[in-house]
């Protein structure tokens, strides 16, 4: 029992903090490559996509999105999918905002916190 | 917020959920995968309904990234969560399923959080001597001085 929990809550930590870590380095690496419509406009989208693709967060972003993905996979072929899905992703939209505020200095302002408390809770009923 | 960038956030919302739903209904027609048989995914690719789930996930994650590329995080991730209320409207509607009164307050919820964070900035506005410590300002200053 208590290893069914302990197995259960640790993959998702896995997937909350691999697919959080994924989306600050991505958006990271958003930011830098700057935005997307305008240079696509000045320099074509190929450029864009090069500019994009040799990034070293968004190669970093990428990978941990691929872990992330792999850890839900693992973790839905032990658990229950009922649990795992809509666990990890209300507990992704907090962990993003402590993130973005933390390493991308992010204002999170009221606002956004309760659409992300909003968002999350909506997930856990939707499931529910 | 322009009317094109708004596009790039519906993009994002209507890719992750129909390739999402689209996958799930290829996959149970292509059956259980098991470790004994990886080939079997790379079968799987050839069902219809998988290969539009994926092309529609391609979609998403360039509407994605486009997003994140004026937008920031924590404005994009709840701004495009109503498609988890999209997911519930095509099986009520589509699927015919029955949604609960809980579903229903569930979809409420999210629908609240997206207008709350839409009615705010999309972009955390630096200051500037902080804003020379970060490469993005930085270059979209020169890409300025090119114009």
């Amino acid at each position: 029992m208590t290893r069914q929990i302990i197995s259960t809550w640790s993959s998702v930590a896995a997937i909350v903090i691999t697919s959080c870590a994924g989306d600050v380095l991505l958006s990271r690496a958003m930011k830098q490559v700057g935005d997307v419509g305008e240079l696509w406009h000045r320099t074509g989208v190929l450029n864009v996509i090069g500019r994009i693709v040799r990034n070293p967060w968004f190669i970093c972003g990428v990978l941990c999105m691929t872990l992330a993905f792999y850890s839900l996979l693992f973790a839905l072929s032990w658990n229950d999918v009922s649990l795992i899905g809509p666990a990890a992703a209300a507990l992704t939209f907090i962990a993003n905002a402590i993130a973005a505020k933390t390493f991308l200095h992010e204002r999170v302002d009221r606002r956004r916190w309760i659409a992300a408390l909003l968002v999350a809770g909506g997930v856990i009923l939707l499931a529910a | 917020m322009t009317f094109r960038k708004y596009l790039v956030l519906a993009g994002v919302t209507v890719c992750a959920a129909v390739g999402d739903s689209l996958l799930s209904r290829g996959m149970k027609e292509a059956g259980a995968i098991s470790f004994q048989h990886l080939s079997s995914l790379i079968l799987a690719i050839l069902n219809p309904w998988v290969a539009l789930g994926i092309l529609l996930l391609l979609g998403f994650f360039a509407s994605y990234m486009t997003a994140l590329s004026w937008a920031d995080l924590t404005y994009v991730l709840p701004a495009t969560s109503l498609g988890y209320v999209l997911l519930a409207l095509i099986a009520r509607f589509l699927l015919h399923e029955q949604i609960s009164a809980t579903r229903w307050l569930g979809i409420a919820l999210i629908s609240a959080g997206v207008g709350f964070v839409t009615r705010g900035p999309e972009l955390t506005q630096y200051p500037v001597e902080h804003a020379l410590q970060e490469g993005a300002t930085v270059q979209h200053q020169r890409t300025r001085a090119h114009d």
